[in-house]
């Protein structure tokens, strides 16, 4: 089922690089092609969370054959409720990304084939990362995940693609690396205690002493860190939106960047409770600054992909520092406000991304009293804004309130810090709507054009799930809460 | 009364198959007409290639292989040097394919037509006129790779010495005969003769005192035990430099840029793949015997500095090949930490597996991007490759991300395996910097993949189509990508190795 799911979109990938390509209804084919590949990927995806056994915090839906027997590595995957939960989320989100971006402008000619080959390859990829049992497994594809982004980013984006592409590769390669350094040691230290395996069930049980563990954790950590992106090690991000296309920003802060805290939880806590338990205060100060800062630069920011960019890391900031309180409430909220986070910030950089371009600038001084001309545009900026915002009644107040809530129980005043990014969001959400939207029309905003639409079908679906959520967060609670038991009842 | 020693001749098959082409080749070359030779040659080289190949099958297959003790044994056909057979007749059959092409430069091959004649003479021109070729360069390439197999499957020093000249010599000629920039070519030959004898009297004086200590010069009596400290470590020590020289490890690497520039890119191709491969074998031979000498900590600091240099030098570079000789320098750095754990082969020679397909494949590609000047190496040039020629682009990006170390490539796990090795042996600093300089390293070989399919075609660089070559760059993508995705046959193959000590 699990390799079905992956496997879907690969193979799609396949068939759209195959198919012809240069005229401009050739390449609407291969667009067509890939959306049907996405949504039957999504089929997929609802049939297997149909199947799925909420109440269990186990994994389910197992496989498990070998792949490098030399290596002790496993091609082994299986879904629990936090998987799921993001494999839902890279599900919805890529065919919603395939349709916005059905009229992106492809520098230099550049067929639209391998533009949708790549997110379908990437999709596959993400699927395989968020089911992945097997740590050498899990290493692969998240290493592999690098290289559609930087082609997207390189080949598709906006001027500054080059340079971007190249800083987001390698600060993220670095980042992997160090954890490749930790993957060598688990290969150790599990072929020291009998035979060699990367299997999550048989690295758990390895005895480790205390330097060994938080060594390799902090390998791991390494490459989630700049992947989620904790400050200090977030510089990569904003550059990176800023040059790419709204779609590939989407796929990669609301998609692959989950990996990052996903990572954390899977990895990080299950494999290394000990360690996670001692490095839990920095890491949730780290997460506290991230909050802060990243509002503070956003509220900064003239640039709308940048700003919009610094909200995902002030959000990261809670999601991480949720993970790390280490209580039921605010870890649950945290993979729920992974979920929510990458509705939301889909929504607000695809939305933006439509300004942008009927503009052709992303100054928010270029913009100013859009609702007049553009209503719906308008109405869906301030829905994504407010989500953003994590007003009541929209899914991320859920989950920020219950990362708030879990947190004070542990720790005040980094609690009490962290809600001053509430406030702050407030700030950067209604400056940004406010700038662009409200007021007297300016001459140059004139030429903004509404929502078409093809793009209010690509969007709704987004705001639909936001709002929806918000009311009833109950299904997606049910989903996450025994799988985050299950992890926490691991740490010491 | 010198005994005569009995032979095992099914063993010792692949290296008389080479051996009795390359001097087949010798005669074919005095008694065959001009217009069928080139082709006799190639069908010859190529031929014999495919043959050890298949003849080093065969013997592993049969088994009986292993390592005996018996008095005046010189070679030893165990594991890991029947692998190492196999690996270098495929490196030397998708070198002398690439020797074999013809269609790149208006029907020439890439080797001058007389070498003797001064560059630039009226000699030269009407050389060019008459279409003279050199096809010498057939029986010289097996005869390198007779000495490459000998070198890797030497249980005896002065085997060893002889084997590592036999590799030497015909390869020094061949760096000098380029048809293009043959000044730059005759200098690489120069330079890497001279340092190459001075490396192999590094050897050779260290075989010397070797022989002072022991007795011997048995490969396996380096491990005894004597009360002689200084000379052992000085006999292990001078061995190492001389093999260190020829897999191009600083500080002995100088002469590594210059030379894979000056030379016919075939010939880079080749000697990049072939002759770090035998070096590596016989070096882990002289140091895993070396049981009674601490030579962990020097290898240590020489891998350390090793990729450190070669990854910062090849940064600097603003030509292809240039780059990718720095990058060979780089890759010798991360061999050796695979060296360190002192008794397992299996990651070295994986990742010499691994590496050796993609350099071949990457020299093989810029051989394929030219102008009218020839190849056009400068990196510049390069831009707009993938778009204007997806197979050729792709197929380099292949050996960039392997040489990077990105997964679903075989050079990732061939970086995992040696990093494994040198954790296990308790070398945890020179993994971490290993994984930093290979993030520093990804920074160049990134930059080639920017500027082939970020970038938009300047019209210049015309890759032509040329099949042979075209073919043995395939192969090798292919190659590296099965090794990344699945590499577990390859892998439980090399880890038949055993401890490597004759």
């Amino acid at each position: 089922m699990i390799t079905l799911l992956a496997a879907v979109p690969v193979v799609g990938a396949l068939l759209v690089t195959l198919l012809p390509r240069g005229t401009r209804s050739q390449q609407l084919l291969a667009r067509h092609v890939a959306l049907g590949v996405s949504l039957v990927a999504l089929a997929v995806a609802l049939v297997a969370a149909a199947r799925f056994d909420v109440g269990s915090g186990g994994y389910q839906m197992v496989e498990e054959h070998s792949w490098i027997e030399p290596l002790g590595a496993f091609y082994s995957v299986g879904l629990n409720g936090i998987g799921l939960t993001l494999v839902l989320l890279t599900v919805v989100l890529t065919p919603v990304v395939i349709l916005a971006a059905y009229r992106d402008e492809l520098p230099g000619n550049r067929s639209a084939n391998s533009y949708v080959a790549w997110m379908l390859v990437l999709e596959g990829l993400a699927i395989l990362v968020f089911t992945a049992t097997d740590a050498f497994l899990f290493y692969v594809a998240f290493e592999a995940t690098l290289v559609p982004i930087y082609f997207l980013i390189g080949s598709y984006g906006g001027p500054g693609r080059q340079k971007a592409a190249v800083t987001f590769l390698l600060y993220n390669l670095l980042g992997g690396l160090l954890m490749l350094a930790a993957i060598v040691g688990l290969y150790v230290v599990s072929s020291d205690a009998g035979e060699a395996s990367y299997r999550l069930a048989d690295l758990a049980s390895i005895p480790m002493d205390e330097t060994t563990e938080r060594l390799l954790f902090l390998g791991f950590m390494a490459a989630f860190a700049v992947k989620a992106p904790l400050w200090p090690f977030h510089t990569w991000l904003p550059e990176a939106a800023a040059s790419a296309t709204p779609a590939t920003s989407v796929l990669m802060v609301s998609v692959i960047d989950k990996v990052g805290t996903f990572g954390m939880i899977r990895w990080g806590l299950e494999l290394f409770p000990g360690a996670a338990d001692w490095a839990s205060p920095t890491i949730m100060a780290l997460a506290v600054v991230s909050i802060v800062y990243g509002a503070l630069a956003a509220i900064g920011s003239t640039d709308i992909r940048r700003l919009v960019a610094y909200t995902s890391v002030s959000h990261f900031g809670f999601i991480i520092l949720g993970i790390f309180a280490f209580t039921q409430t605010s870890t649950t909220g945290s993979v729920l406000y992974m979920f929510n986070h990458g509705l939301s910030t889909a929504a607000l950089f695809l939305v933006t991304g439509i300004m942008i371009s009927r503009r052709g600038s992303a100054e928010i001084s270029a913009f100013g009293g859009v609702q007049k001309i553009a209503p719906v545009m308008s109405g869906v900026l301030l829905v994504a804004g407010l989500s953003s915002l994590s007003l009541p009644g929209l899914a991320p107040f859920v989950s920020e309130f219950l990362v708030l809530a879990g947190t004070f129980t542990v720790n005040v005043p980094l609690a009490v810090v962290a809600t001053l990014g509430i406030v702050l969001a407030a700030v950067y959400v209604l400056v940004l709507y406010q700038r662009t939207m409200t007021g007297p029309l300016t001459d140059q905003a004139k030429v903004v054009t509404d929502l078409t639409a093809r793009e209010v079908a690509a969007l709704s679906p987004l705001v639909v799930v936001i709002v929806g959520l918000g009311l009833f967060p109950q299904p997606l609670l049910d989903l996450v809460n025994p799988a985050v038991a299950v992890v926490l009842g691991g740490l010491p | 009364m010198i005994p005569a020693p009995e032979l095992d001749f099914a063993l010792l098959s692949p290296l008389l198959i080479v051996a009795a082409a390359a001097l087949l080749g010798v005669l074919v070359e005095a008694f065959c007409p001009r217009g069928p030779r080139f082709v006799v040659q190639t069908g010859l080289a190529a031929g014999a290639s495919l043959a050890a190949l298949g003849a080093s099958i065969a013997v592993y297959v049969a088994g009986d292989l292993g390592v005996t003790d018996e008095p005046g044994r010189t070679i030893v056909a165990d594991e890991a040097g029947v692998i190492t057979w196999m690996m270098l007749a495929v490196f030397g059959l998708l070198g002398v394919l690439l020797f074999a092409d013809r269609t790149l430069d208006a029907g020439l091959s890439a080797f001058t037509g007389r070498a003797a004649d001064r560059p630039g003479s009226p000699d030269e021109a009407e050389a060019i006129r008459f279409r003279v070729e050199h096809t010498e360069i057939f029986p010289l390439a097996l005869f390198a790779l007779l000495g490459m197999m000998m070198f890797a499957a030497s249980s005896d020093l002065l085997t060893m010495f002889v084997a590592l000249e036999v590799l030497s010599l015909p390869l020094y000629l061949l760096c000098g005969i380029a048809r293009r920039r043959r000044l730059v070519s005759q200098e690489a030959a120069l330079k890497y003769f001279v340092l190459g004898a001075f490396s192999s009297a590094f050897f050779l004086y260290g075989v010397a005192l070797a022989y002072g200590y022991s007795g011997s010069f048995a490969i396996g009596a380096l491990g005894e035990v004597h009360d002689d400290t200084e000379l052992r470590i000085a006999a292990v020590g001078l061995m190492a430099v001389g093999l260190l020289f020829k897999v191009g490890a600083v500080p002995f690497h100088a002469w590594t840029p210059d030379v894979y520039v000056g030379a016919p890119t075939p010939v880079t191709a080749f000697m990049s793949a072939g002759t770090k491969a035998a070096a590596f074998v016989a070096l882990m031979r002289v140091l895993f015997a070396s049981t009674e000498v601490d030579w962990q900590p020097t290898v240590a600091v020489v891998a350390g500095l090793t990729m450190l240099v070669g990854s910062l030098f090849a940064i600097a570079q603003s030509d292809v090949k240039r780059m990718l000789a720095y990058s060979s320098v780089a890759h010798a750095g991360f061999l050796l930490t695979g060296v360190l754990g002192g008794s397992d082969a299996s990651a070295v020679l994986f990742y010499l597996v691994t590496y050796g397909l993609a350099s071949i494949g990457a020299f093989a590609v810029v051989m394929l991007v030219r102008d009218a000047g020839g190849e056009a190496t400068a990196t510049t040039r390069w831009a707009g490759l993938g778009r204007q020629n997806p197979v050729l682009g792709v197929s380099f990006a292949v050996f960039m991300l392997s040489f990077a170390g990105i997964p679903l490539t075989g050079g990732f796990i061939g970086k995992l395996s040696v990093f494994v090795e040198a954790g296990r042996a308790g070398y945890w600093p020179v993994v971490v910097l290993g994984v930093l300089v290979s993030a520093m390293a990804a920074f160049f070989y990134v930059r080639m993949i920017t500027v082939m399919f970020f970038t938009d075609p300047d019209g210049l660089a015309v890759a032509s189509g040329a099949k042979i070559t075209t073919a043995v760059v395939v192969v090798a993508a292919v190659g590296t990508v099965i090794l990344g995705i699945a590499p577990g046959p390859v892998l439980e193959l090399v880890q038949q190795t055993g401890s490597l000590i004759p």
